[in-house]
């Protein structure tokens, strides 16, 4: 093989288009754990309710033939799981970390029991309707940049809306300044009026639809069907860029890219034959960057001051 | 709201009871706040004076009694509720964001909004500034809170309350934690805010400070109230008196002082602080067994960071520290530990203490790996509730138990147990900063003459203190410190506070800089 303009052209071309939709995911489940993580809930549940989200939203479209049905249902199903961790780690003041764990174990039992029950198979489903693509009328003329975003499966254009619109809530809006507030220092939001519970609850359970939509986008924006434990670890990739983004909706959103663009990388050097650097080392990638940030080598990184701690008001 | 004639009852608290595990904080309290008064609420350590008023804002609920505001009973569920009703609440231990701007933390709660949902910054700061110009408490609005110093703090925290419409504003030991020039400004507040009719409660345990700035003070004694008087019509000591139950010493009984060897000697000794600018800038000292050296100063001018090189918790960067000959520059706590020399830190709830563990565990912290407390690889709980009992005994800590959460004590028992696991271990050096703080007078007492027994058993003692009052009291000789340098040491016989208040302020010098 040649490496001349051309090649590299295709090459780079073929990464970033395939960057897009591997990232699309990611952001969706990560921007949910800006907001859970904000409030000071961590939630490590987020692998389980993509999990629940892609079986979800399978199991609609089967029966609906709708796959836009499935995906709102595959957001729903995440949001009532993100409750159970809710309800554990704010009204009975569990460890967050567990009830987190709980709710993945449960989650790749609860689909894999399902999957046996109703489609009476192991290891997949069968197909169903999936997401038509989108085309995006003028960007898909432009050169180059068409080729990567002029077209692709809708949750890709969903999730940079919601990036925008959590960026909104998250830093412009009174309800964003308040769930900063529980995040850092919940006495102090408690003592000025703000409803402490009310706001964790809204934003755990915004995290559980954002990463119900992220398992939708995995089985009927790409796939047609569900695989078991088809969300492969990308909950906690998401939480990763949570951390490297700084918690912020749109520093997850590149932290996202930057993870998938390792990953496409990772893949079309299969395709293309290389073997340079193993695939291992690729998939290692989200996580050694994630420690080096939280380690304070990439900038400093600091989440939210009462993240992860449960809120009493002593001695009521 | 406001419609009470001046002088009326603006708040009435009667029978008042709360009951946590194992005490009983508030034992049918009657509280009674003119409008337009200052009130002092005076009590020991854990008499209950932080109960009452957090029942009164709504943070606790009272197992009995009713609470009437301007004449008519109310019922207060949470906070939200006494915001409504105009009451404010200074807490002990502050309520603001660190990583949030002045006027954010301000309108937390009750932001101003374009079309109901975003938050109107401009119109925030607007408001903040009307209020602070109203009330001639000036602050900049877009600083960050941990940007600005703790008299500031404590400001915003009024201002806060000032901006919901507070007409009966608590403050919980404000004084704690400012300098005496940021007291002066307190007052003046203070005394603004009455001039305008707004109510307020003072608690402090500075009788000097109660005497000078309220009307009248009522005196709670183990969750009761034992007396409400006129200001004007009592002294200090009758106060001290009043409080806790007999006659206290406010001077602390003091034989002149007999040094020993050098034990701890700093040469030239550098450190940076947490930004990583220069705090302590060639500092060198010597404090022999058998005396006390006090450090004066105005806060942040490099104490707390030569201590905490002192005791292990911060590099010197260049420079020597030796403890009775030896080297100890930056060794590891544990191991300064070992060699006999104990901290009393100035923060109590970062150093000091594990909140969420229980009064024994906190109290053999530095030493539970030794026997007795360690039988080979697990602890002895026999041995260790026994020595927790035998300290909360002699450093008369008022806790229900050994087993009790270390969080739930008062602030100022807090402290004791801090003091009791310090001061048990037999030390070769005591580094003692703001010793006292949050203590009530009779505990003060009780600390003070048992750093002087330290003393007088030939143990060096450095004390490090903000208060002048406490340094004058205590120390042998006097360092005071400016700017991360000692301006200069002298022997306490010859001090002035006039001398060392122009010292503190960089203004003099002795045998210059
Ligand atoms: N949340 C709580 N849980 C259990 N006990 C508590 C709690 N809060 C206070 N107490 C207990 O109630 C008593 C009164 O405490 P409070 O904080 O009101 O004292 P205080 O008068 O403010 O003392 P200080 O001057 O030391 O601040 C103390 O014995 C304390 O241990
Ligand atoms: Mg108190």
């Amino acid at each position: 093989m040649t490496f001349d303009a051309q090649t590299i052209k295709y090459l780079v071309i073929d990464i970033l288009a395939s960057t897009i939709p591997l990232a699309t995911p990611l952001i969706l489940a990560a921007v949910g754990g800006v907001f859970s993580d904000r409030s000071g809930v961590v939630n490590i549940g987020i692998e389980g309710m993509i999990l629940i989200g892609s079986f979800t939203g399978v199991l609609t479209s089967y029966y609906t033939r709708n796959p836009w049905l499935g995906f709102l249902m595959a957001g729903l199903s995440g949001c009532l799981t993100a409750w159970f961790h809710a309800l554990a780690s704010i009204k009975y003041k569990a460890n967050q970390t567990v009830s987190g764990v709980a709710v993945n174990i449960m989650a790749t039992a609860l689909t894999g029991f399902l999957l046996k029950a109703i489609f009476d198979r192991a290891g997949q489903t069968e197909r169903v309707v999936k997401l038509a693509r989108w085309t995006i009328p003028v960007i898909k003329d432009i050169p180059i940049v068409g080729e990567i975003i002029g077209s692709g499966p809708p949750p890709v254009y969903i999730a940079f809306i919601v990036v925008a619109l959590a960026h909104i809530v998250m830093f412009k809006t009174v309800l964003g300044l308040r769930i900063r507030a529980c995040g850092e220092h919940p006495e102090a939001a408690d003592t000025a009026g703000v409803n402490v519970a009310l706001i964790r609850y809204g934003c755990v359970m915004m995290s559980g639809f954002l990463a119900g939509l992220a398992g939708g986008t995995l089985s009927l924006g790409e796939l047609s069907l569900f695989k078991e434990g088809m969300s492969a670890g990308k909950g906690y990739i998401a939480l990763a860029a949570v951390i490297f983004g700084r918690w912020t909706p749109v520093g997850a959103m590149w932290a996202s890219l930057l993870f998938a663009l390792a990953d496409a990388i990772q893949l079309i050097a299969q395709n293309w034959g290389f073997t340079l650097i193993p695939q291992e080392f690729m998939l290692m990638f989200p996580y050694v960057v994630t420690m080096a940030a939280l380690a304070g080598i990439i900038g400093r990184s600091t989440g939210p001051a009462a993240s992860g701690k449960p809120y009493v008001r002593r001695g009521v | 709201m406001g419609e009470t004639a001046l002088g009326a009852p603006v708040l009435e608290m009667k029978g008042i009871t709360k009951r946590f595990p194992g005490v009983l904080a508030n034992d049918g309290v009657d509280f009674t706040l003119l409008k337009g008064e200052i009130h002092a609420l005076l009590g020991e350590n854990g008499a209950g004076k932080s109960t009452l008023m957090k029942i009164l804002y709504g943070l606790y609920m009272a197992d009995a009694g009713s609470i009437r505001v301007e004449g008519k009973d109310v019922e207060i569920r949470e906070p939200n509720d006494a915001l409504r009703l105009g009451i404010g609440m200074v807490h002990q231990h502050f309520m603001l964001i660190p990583q949030f701007t002045v006027a954010e933390n301000l309108v937390l709660g009750a932001e101003p909004t374009t079309g109901g949902v975003f938050l109107d910054m401009k119109a925030a700061i607007k408001k903040v500034k009307q209020v602070s110009e109203h009330y001639g408490l000036a602050i900049d609005p877009t600083a960050r809170i941990m940007d600005i110093s703790v008299g500031m703090q404590q400001r915003v925290e009024i201002l806060k309350a000032l901006l919901r419409g507070a007409e009966i504003l608590v403050l919980d030991e404000p004084t704690a934690v400012l300098t005496p020039q940021e007291v002066a400004e307190l007052f003046t507040i203070m005394r603004n805010l009455r001039e305008r009719g707004k109510s307020i409660v003072f608690i402090s345990h500075k009788l000097k400070e109660v005497t000078e700035i309220s009307d009248r003070v009522t005196v709670v004694r183990r969750g009761r109230v034992v007396g409400s008087v006129q200001t004007s019509t009592t002294t200090v000591d009758a106060l001290a008196g009043l409080m806790v139950g007999r006659a206290v010493e406010l001077v602390v009984e003091k034989g002149p002082s007999n040094p020993g060897d050098d034990v701890l000697v700093l040469q030239d000794v550098y450190a940076l602080d947490q930004r990583r600018l220069p705090a302590v800038k060639g500092v060198s000292l010597t404090v022999r067994g058998g005396e006390i050296l006090g450090i004066a100063g105005v806060d942040g001018n490099g104490q707390n960071e030569l201590v905490e090189v002192i005791t292990g918790m911060r590099r010197a960067t260049s420079g020597k520290v030796l403890l009775k000959g030896t080297d100890i520059t930056n060794w590891d706590p544990r191991r300064l530990s070992g060699k006999g020399v104990v901290h009393i830190p100035a923060d109590r709830h970062r150093h000091g203490l594990v909140l969420d563990f229980t009064v024994a565990e906190n109290m053999v912290l530095q030493t539970y790996y030794k026997p007795p407390f360690t039988r080979g690889t697990s602890l002895n709980w026999d041995a260790i509730r026994h020595e927790a009992r035998r300290m909360i005994e002699e450093y008369d800590v008022r806790t229900p138990s050994e087993d009790t959460r270390a969080g739930s004590l008062s602030g100022g028992n807090q402290q004791k147990v801090i003091v009791a696991r310090e001061l048990s271990r037999s030390p070769e050096l005591v580094v003692a900063a703001q010793p006292t703080r949050g203590l009530d007078v009779g505990a003060i007492e009780f600390v003070h003459s048992r750093l002087v027994k330290a003393r007088d058993e030939g143990k060096a003692v450095l004390l490090v203190s903000l208060e002048l009052d406490e340094i004058m009291a205590l120390a042998d000789r006097i360092a005071v410190m400016y700017e991360g340098v000692i301006v200069g040491i002298i022997d306490r016989d010859e001090a002035t506070e006039e001398q060392l208040g122009l010292m503190m302020a960089g203004a003099a010098g002795r045998g210059g800089r």
